[in-house]
């Protein structure tokens, strides 16, 4: 098993974590543990928002680059980690939050 | 055209059409307008034709005659021509007109037969008919020829050739047409281009990009033109291995930096209260306790592999404030276990960052000052170890062993010196075995070179068969002095502490007959050149000016003390951790005989508190037990009152940390 297992399964065991999804840029999952219609729904809209913050990121100044993207939501947080043509989401829920 | 106007006057008048011309001349000048006489003319007697409102005229009236006469003068010619003259300056009649008349001119190529030109064309064609025929003849018959052509000579040309002459008129062109090669059509399709079409909004980032990459294309090219023939074969095979390694390796592995971002987020969340507290929460009943302070239990770390395995070690990173090491191990010397190292960073209490498992327990780890990924550690079985963090290797970097002269027995202390020379790594070692040894990194190899050995009073001791056995010291701590690099102290677990320099290996500057039982301690004080404090097994805590003998300070607290730590921002300030799981926190400059705080941090009865250390910027300590749990735990204000500020002292330096450790002394003394 490699650390980048470890590191997700460990993700997984926190408290409050919902689901990790891992999707190529087109907005594939690659690797999930939540359901079908969920995973696919967070995929594509992750990945879309994801483009245009980078793209908003990136207009302002070239030089730039987006590297994380944390949504506070009512009820939960998705973080979503763009990283060589990946992203990494995790939505996590809280009492907190 | 006849003309119906007079003759000229050259034209010769014929009789018969005398009549015919007068009464042209009569149509004319009445103004009507006849054919009829040429009617007759032309149709030779037949019926004429008469136009209706032809004049009618009696036979009389015909027949009569008109006389005419003809003249030389043409009627029609003006008479009345003037010219201006430049001569005489007036307009002058002409007198002389011209009376010619034409009537009708028609150029022909008629030519008369007669005239010089026409007998030469004769005679050409009547020459080139002539010739034909004998050449025709001459095979047949040569003689008859001749008479023929005589005879011949005198008769009209165009009788004898029976040709014509060519004129105008009698005219023949020839031509002759060559076949039309026929046409032929050949096609050939070839292929077309492929074609594609492309289409791309270039933003102000994606042009950036490109030029980036065109730029770092440029230097790669630089370097090689720079580098030579020579490496480049080796060069290029490595890049393919790595090529290979990359695409056979999983694709995970290229987000395993996300991933732990990710972790380090969750984590957050999960314990935002206690970041929360680390950064903001300062004990308000403070202010009302006066001397007295609290500690605040923050993250707790740990690791499932390190349970049951006591911390040996604790060590924060000079450079990153939130990582520091940990060495696990055993201090039941009957139950000896295997070793981790491990990396934590406050912000994933979950899990450390990096881990080397070792097969001897570890007893000691360092962190180098100034390259903050090297660890060297000290182990059980007496060898000493460097690791990087960052290394990929499982293993250590460099191990020392028997033929590099490791430790015989446990090590109980390591310390990173400065770079010597050469600019090789080098750090020190204590252990039981007596020896003080220091330990060069030189390329793949760990050189060693014993500094000192611990010797104690009455030499060598003699053996039950008169072999003579040195009788050493078992150092368990040094500490180099921080401004005289030669100069270091050796806590001893006989309970003694040695002063030594590195340039002397064979005496002590000073012997302090410290405690009765072993030092756990022994530590400079970061702020004031000659303070130093141990602390050991037999409850107490002292502090120490290396020119005396004697203790300055000394305080029992009542349990085992194993470890004790100089605050990096009060010199006054010290921590200790006790055997009862309780650390206690000083301040010389408030209370110089009780601890400002005496607090239970073990997170289990019976857990020994083993050693602490205070992080190199933030308020807050770690404490680690023998059971393998961290804490960590932040100072409250009481604790970590700095020296008051002078009025006019522009900023409080280390030397008013002197001071105020000074004048604590100057009261004691």
């Amino acid at each position: 098993m490699t650390d980048v297992d470890e590191t997700l399964k460990r993700i997984q065991s926190h408290k409050g974590v919902q689901g990790v999804i891992i999707c190529n840029e087109s907005g594939i999952p690659i690797k999930t543990n939540m359901d079908n219609s969920t995973t696919t729904q967070y995929c594509s809209s992750m990945v879309r928002l994801t483009e245009r913050a980078r793209s908003a990121v990136r207009d302002l100044d070239p030089t730039n680059d987006l590297t994380f993207l944390r949504i506070r939501s009512k009820k939960n947080e998705i973080m979503v980690a763009p990283e060589n043509d990946y992203l990494v989401i995790v939505i996590q829920q809280g009492e907190n939050l | 055209m006849p003309n119906p106007k007079p003759a000229a006057a050259a034209s010769k008048p014929k009789p018969p059409t005398q009549a015919a011309r007068a009464s042209r001349r009569r149509d004319s000048e009445t103004g009507s307008h006849s054919v009829m006489d040429f009617g007759e003319d032309m149709f030779g007697g037949g019926k004429a034709q008469k136009p209706d409102d032809q004049l009618q005229l009696t036979d009389q009236e015909l027949k009569e005659e008109f006389t005419r006469i003809l003249t030389a003068n043409n009627p029609h010619a003006p008479q009345n021509i003037v010219r201006y003259s430049f001569k005489d300056r007036q307009y002058k009649p002409i007198p002389q007109v011209d009376q010619l008349a034409v009537h009708f001119v028609m150029e022909g190529n008629l030519i008369h037969r007669e005239s010089d030109e026409a007998k030469k064309q004769l005679e050409k064609k009547s020459g080139d008919a002539a010739r034909e025929p004998i050449d025709e003849a001459a095979e047949a018959s040569e003689g008859e020829a001749p008479p023929k052509e005589e005879g011949d000579e005198d008769a009209p040309a165009p009788a004898a050739s029976g040709k014509k002459l060519t004129n105008q008129f009698n005219f023949c062109e020839r031509a002759t047409q060559t076949y039309n090669n026929p046409l032929r059509e050949r096609e050939n399709q070839t292929e077309p281009p492929p074609r594609v079409n492309f289409s791309q909004t270039a933003n102000q980032w994606i042009i950036f990009d490109a030029y980036q990459a065109d730029f770092e294309k440029n230097q790669e090219k630089g370097k090689e033109k720079k580098g030579g023939g020579a490496g480049k074969g080796a060069e290029e095979k490595a890049r393919k291995r790595l090529t290979v390694m990359d695409t056979q390796a999983d694709d995970l592995a290229k987000i395993e930096h996300a991933v732990k971002m990710l972790e380090r987020m969750v984590n957050q969340n999960s314990f935002d209260e206690i970041a929360q507290d680390f950064k903001y929460w300062e004990d308000p009943s403070d202010e009302f306790r006066d001397q007295q302070g609290t500690l605040l239990p923050l993250w707790k770390f740990g690791y499932e592999k390190a349970r049951k395995l006591a911390v040996t070690s604790i060590t924060w990173s000079p450079k990153y404030h939130d990582l520091f090491a940990i060495a696990y191990g055993s201090y039941d010397f009957m139950k000896q276990t295997r070793g981790l190292l491990c990396f934590y960073s406050l912000k994933n209490p979950s899990h450390p960052e990096y881990v080397f498992e070792t097969d001897s327990a570890v007893l000691t780890a360092a962190l180098h000052p100034e390259y903050p990924h090297m660890l060297c550690a000290g182990l059980y079985d007496g060898s000493v170890a460097v690791y990087s963090a960052v290394q990929k290797k499982r293993g250590p970097l460099y191990q020392s062993s028997a033929r590099t002269g490791k430790h015989t027995d446990p090590v109980w202390q390591v310390c990173w010196a400065k770079d010597d020379l050469d600019n090789n790594m080098n750090f020190y070692s204590t252990s039981s075995d007596g020896r003080v040894t220091s330990w060069t990194l030189i390329k793949n190899d760990l050189v060693s070179q014993d500094v000192i050995k611990l010797e104690l009073e009455g030499g060598p001791v003699e053996g039950p068969d008169g072999i003579k056995l040195e009788n050493l010291a078992s150092g368990t701590t040094f500490d180099f002095h921080r401004e005289a690099s030669h100069l270091f102290l050796v806590g001893t677990e006989e309970g003694k502490v040695f002063k030594c320099s590195t340039a002397y290996s064979s005496q002590y500057l000073q012997t302090y007959d410290a405690h009765h039982m072993a030092v756990y301690k022994v530590t400079w004080n970061p702020f004031h050149p000659s303070i130093f404090m141990t602390c050991s097994a037999d409850w107490t805590v002292k502090i120490w000016d290396h020119n005396k003998t004697e203790p300055v300070f000394v305080f029992d607290l009542n349990s085992p003390v194993g470890d004790a730590a100089w605050s990096p921002y009060s010199s006054t300030v010290f921590a200790a951790v006790t055997a009862d799981g309780k650390v206690h926190v000083f301040d010389l400059n408030i209370n110089k005989y009780e601890a400002l705080c005496e607090q239970v941090v073990a997170q289990k009865k019976k857990a020994k508190l083993t050693h602490i250390d205070f992080n190199p910027k933030h308020p807050i300590l770690i404490v680690g037990d023998d059971r393998g749990h961290i804490s960590s735990l932040k100072l409250s204000p009481n604790l970590r009152k700095l020296p008051k500020e002078k009025k006019g002292a522009a900023q409080p330096g280390p030397q008013a940390q002197v001071e105020k450790l000074d004048k604590i002394l100057t009261m004691v003394g």
